[in-house]
Parts: C-alpha cells; sequence; structure tokens
C-alpha cells in the first residue's frame, strides 16, 4: 500500500534527515519505526501525508506518487490518512464531539452522517459519556483517544501516530495500544514511531529501525532492540 | 467538493467569532473604510451636483445685456443689428421686462409668491440674451456691448461656470488623493486585521490541514472577516451619504431654491450601491492581499 523508494531527504538548512530509504508496508500491516531521536522517524511519517516531499525517490501511496500528486489533491489524501499524535493536536475550545465530528466538518459531510458516524467512534474509544467534555477536562488518555476517534472517524486506511504514548503514563498507554490493535484488527495499517521499548517489545509486530537516515533493521516480529 | 448548509453555517461562525475577537482592530478596519468611502461618495456627489448645476444654468456662452429704461424703439431694433456684427455672436434675443419677470417666477416654482406685487412696479429692465459660438469669446464680447450706447449694464457668467467647473477639477484630484491614500490604508488595515486573524488560529489552522481540510475551506471564512468589514464600512458610508445628502438636499430646496441639485433617486442609488459595492472589493483585496502572504496552504 505505501512504498518509499530510494528516498533521501535534505531539507533546506542542509539537514539529511532520510538517506535512501527502500520501505514497503502492506495493506493491514502494524509496524513500529524505533529509533533515536533526529533518526527521521518523524520525517518518514512527514513523506507520507506528503507534510514534506523527498529530494530524491519516490512514495507511492496506493499507486499514486505523492511528487507527482497536485497540490489541491493532498487534502483528500489526508482525509485516508488518521493521524495521532504525542501533543494530541485537539482545538481546544471545542468539546470532545465537536472535535472528532470537525474531521467530518471540513469533509463536507452532512449533520445526519455526523450524528451517526461521531457517537459511534466515541463508543469504539470510550468516550461516550464524555462527549460534552472540553479537552482541558479530560485526562491525557482521554485526550489521545478523542485524538484516536477524530483520526478513525473517517475511516481512513492508514494510521500514522507519532509517538502517541509519549504522554501518558504505561498503564494508559496500553489502553491505547489495545485500540490500535482494535483498528488494525478491522483491517486499517498502523504505522507508529515510538520509543515505547516494552509496548514493542510485547506486541511482537514488525519493527523497522532507523539510524541516522537509514534504515538499521526491518524485522517481523521484532523487538525494540538496544543497540541504537 | 460539496456544498452544504452546514459548512455554510461554519464559515458563517467562524468569521464572525475571529471579527468579534479582534474587535478593535475590527472596529479600526470599518472605520477606515467608512472615512474613505464617505469622502469618495461626497466627492462624487459634489461633482454630479457642479456639472449638473453648470447645465442647467448653461451661460457660459451667455452675455445678458440690460438696457437703459428709457431706450426708443428704434434705437433698440439698431442695436440689435450693431450687436450682430460682434465678432464672435451667434445669436441675439430681446427679453422684455415682463417675459423676464415671468421668468423668474418660473424659476422659483412654488415659492413665486415672493415676487407677488412686482407686476405693477416691475423693477427688472429690458434686455438682450446673446450668446457666441465659444465660451472665449464671450469677455471680448462683453467689453464691446458695454460700449454700445443705450446699454445700462453688461452680465455673463462673469466666471462662474468656469469657476464652478475648476472647482470640480481640484475636488477630483484631492478626492482622487484622500480616497487612494486612504483606501490603502483600510486595505492595508484589513489586510492586518485577517494576518491577526490567521495568527491567533494557526495552531487551528494547522489542525485542519492535518485532517485533510481544502485550501478553500481554510481559507473561506477569513475571506468573508474581510468581506464583512469591506461591506460592513461601505453600508454605514452609504448609510450616512444617503441621510445627509438628503438632509441637504430638503435644506437647499427651503433655504436656496434656485439653485437645483440632483434629486431624483437613481442616480442618488447608484452613487450609494458603489460605495457598498468599493468596501465590499477593499475588503475581498485585503483578506486576498493576507491569505496570500501569510497563509500559504
Amino acid at each position: 500500500m505505501i512504498q518509499l523508494y530510494n528516498v533521501s531527504k535534505i531539507y533546506d538548512n542542509g539537514v539529511k534527515a532520510l538517506n535512501d530509504v527502500t520501505l514497503h508496508i502492506r495493506k493491514g500491516e502494524f509496524i513500529f519505526l524505533v529509533g533515536p531521536s533526529g533518526a527521521g522517524k518523524s520525517t518518514l511519517t512527514k513523506l507520507i501525508c506528503r507534510e514534506e516531499l523527498p529530494s530524491r525517490g519516490q512514495v507511492v501511496i496506493n499507486g499514486r506518487s505523492l511528487a507527482r500528486m497536485r497540490k489541491r489533491d493532498v487534502p483528500y489524501l489526508r482525509r485516508k490518512i488518521g493521524m495521532v499524535f504525542q501533543d494530541f493536536r485537539l482545538i481546544t475550545n471545542k468539546t470532545v464531539f465537536e472535535n472528532v465530528a470537525f474531521a467530518l466538518e471540513i469533509t463536507g459531510a452532512s449533520n445526519k452522517d455526523i450524528k451517526r458516524a461521531v457517537p459511534a467512534v466515541l463508543r469504539m474509544v470510550g468516550l461516550e459519556k464524555k462527549a460534552k467534555m472540553l479537552p482541558a477536562q479530560l485526562s491525557g488518555g482521554e485526550q489521545q483517544r478523542t485524538c484516536v476517534a477524530r483520526a478513525i472517524v473517517n475511516n481512513p486506511v492508514l494510521i500514522l501516530a507519532d509517538e502517541p504514548t509519549g504522554n501518558l503514563d504505561p498503564e494508559t498507554s496500553w489502553d491505547l495500544m489495545k485500540l490500535f490493535m482494535d483498528i488494525n484488527r478491522r483491517g486499517t495499517t498502523i504505522v507508529m514511531s515510538t520509543h515505547a521499548w516494552d509496548i514493542v517489545d510485547s506486541m511482537k509486530k514488525r519493527v523497522v529501525a532507523l539510524g541516522d537516515g537509514v534504515i538499521t533493521r526491518d524485522e517481523e516480529s521484532g523487538a525494540y532492540g538496544y543497540e541504537s | 467538493m460539496v456544498m452544504n448548509l452546514n459548512v455554510f453555517k461554519y464559515y458563517f461562525r467562524e468569521a464572525g467569532a475571529s471579527l468579534l475577537r479582534n474587535s478593535w482592530l475590527s472596529i479600526a478596519s470599518i472605520g477606515t473604510i467608512i472615512i474613505s468611502l464617505l469622502i469618495l461618495g461626497s466627492s462624487i456627489l459634489l461633482i454630479l451636483n457642479v456639472r449638473y448645476i453648470a447645465s442647467t444654468v448653461e451661460s457660459s456662452l451667455e452675455i445678458t445685456v440690460f438696457l437703459e429704461d428709457s431706450l426708443e424703439q428704434d434705437r433698440r431694433e439698431r442695436m440689435e443689428e450693431e450687436i450682430y456684427f460682434i465678432p464672435g455672436v451667434t445669436t441675439v434675443h430681446f427679453v422684455s421686462r415682463a417675459q423676464a419677470l415671468d421668468e423668474l417666477r418660473t424659476s422659483f416654482g412654488e415659492r413665486a409668491d415672493i415676487l407677488s406685487g412686482l407686476e405693477e412696479d416691475n423693477p427688472l429692465p429690458d434686455s438682450f440674451r446673446v450668446k457666441t459660438k465659444e465660451a472665449e469669446t464671450v469677455p471680448a464680447a462683453a467689453q464691446q456691448l458695454a460700449e454700445l450706447s443705450g446699454v445700462e449694464q453688461v452680465r455673463y457668467g462673469q466666471g462662474v461656470v468656469e469657476k464652478l467647473l475648476a472647482l470640480t477639477h481640484w475636488v477630483r484630484i484631492w478626492g482622487s488623493i484622500t480616497m487612494g491614500v486612504l483606501g490603502f490604508a483600510a486595505i492595508f488595515l484589513i489586510a492586518t486585521t485577517i494576518r491577526m486573524s490567521v495568527f491567533s488560529r494557526r495552531r487551528e489552522i494547522g489542525i485542519m490541514k492535518m485532517l485533510g481540510a481544502t485550501n478553500f475551506f481554510v481559507r473561506m471564512p477569513f475571506m468573508l472577516e474581510g468581506m464583512f468589514l469591506g461591506l460592513g464600512g461601505g453600508l454605514v458610508a452609504a448609510l450616512m451619504i444617503n441621510f445627509g445628502y438628503l438632509s441637504l438636499l430638503s435644506k437647499v430646496i427651503v433655504t436656496l431654491p434656485f439653485i437645483q441639485l440632483i434629486s431624483d433617486p437613481t442616480s442618488l442609488y447608484q452613487v450609494l450601491g458603489g460605495l457598498l459595492g468599493l468596501g465590499f472589493a477593499i475588503g475581498a483585496l485585503g483578506s486576498a492581499i493576507s491569505l496570500h502572504r501569510f497563509l500559504r496552504v
């Protein structure tokens, strides 16, 4: 579903973030991106959602080359990708319901569709009772689940999670991982960059390790690894 | 992109919220638009009216020659011939004192009763109305007319029309300059307002882009915000001009009945509509500039 062919990324300020990376991600996979800060995990994520374009090489999603994609088609690509961040990125003056509904509103969804879809995803992430609360009134885990609800409400084919457990305590992190596994079981591909070695080690999913802009390791049912 | 009521409600709600959030800047930009449009509107009305007055006075080519009261019939007839020989003169038309009074009465219209009682002791003299081919020949012809015997006084526009037209010239120049400067200020202020809105919502804009909002969707509330500011300013300016002009009109009719101002509603509404449209254009332009510079989505 996602192919990177000999992708290099050099930022305008001269930083070489990725160097000749080739990676294939199949539909329905659950992949951990691991590696120290600055290894290129975030850049990889940004290339997939076309926040950045590669300096060399090709990124292909569902058979479409992102470099050749017209700028005005990018929003429609993003609607197929749900994103989850370490810092949640919720809109602070909107309630949980409104935050999730917003992802539908921007696609021009009707009120009817919103009223049907939002409670369903809130139930799935276990926040149906907190729908009317503001993000500030929620715990970190609840905020992250709101973020996940927002990411899945458009039925994305892919979820990009950038250190989603970074601000959560271990127990809440595990709740989130269970949620991700649920979503993954329904066929959604998940690419998650993380430093949480315990999660990576116990979930036995594919692990892609990055170091200094190159893939240092790519194993099915891998572990976090301690060499980096 | 599918358009529905929901999305429209969203655009309007966000634009409204932004206007309130930056209320001081909003007021400043509306104020600037109002002032610049007021100047434009009143300049246009002044110019239109001066032109209108000039056309109704129509005397730039006309000289009135007042005759001595005691003038005999045959001297008057000879005089008419002599006038024809003055270079530049095209027509000569005799107006008796009774005709002159009638004309005056007509021009006063409903208030002609001021003139009642003058029939018995008409103070107006007999006169010739002399027309020349070109306005430039008027002063020279008037000079020669004054030298004819039996002439009491010669009057022509005395430059009134020329002065009026010269006035419109300056009104047009200074009106355009002030309007231009203030128009730029208005556009700049709107651009600043929109920039502040964009800035105060940059986090939200980032989230919207991440969620796959189109450029159009991200920009529309800001575009609307600028358009509201422009339309608001245009509306207030148009209303002020409307009521100001109508009250001026009613005062002029009472106190200066011989001055005829433009009073048909169509021309007034055209000016007002123009102001509204221009306000809108200023608002749209201001936000477009700002979005182009500060919201590259």
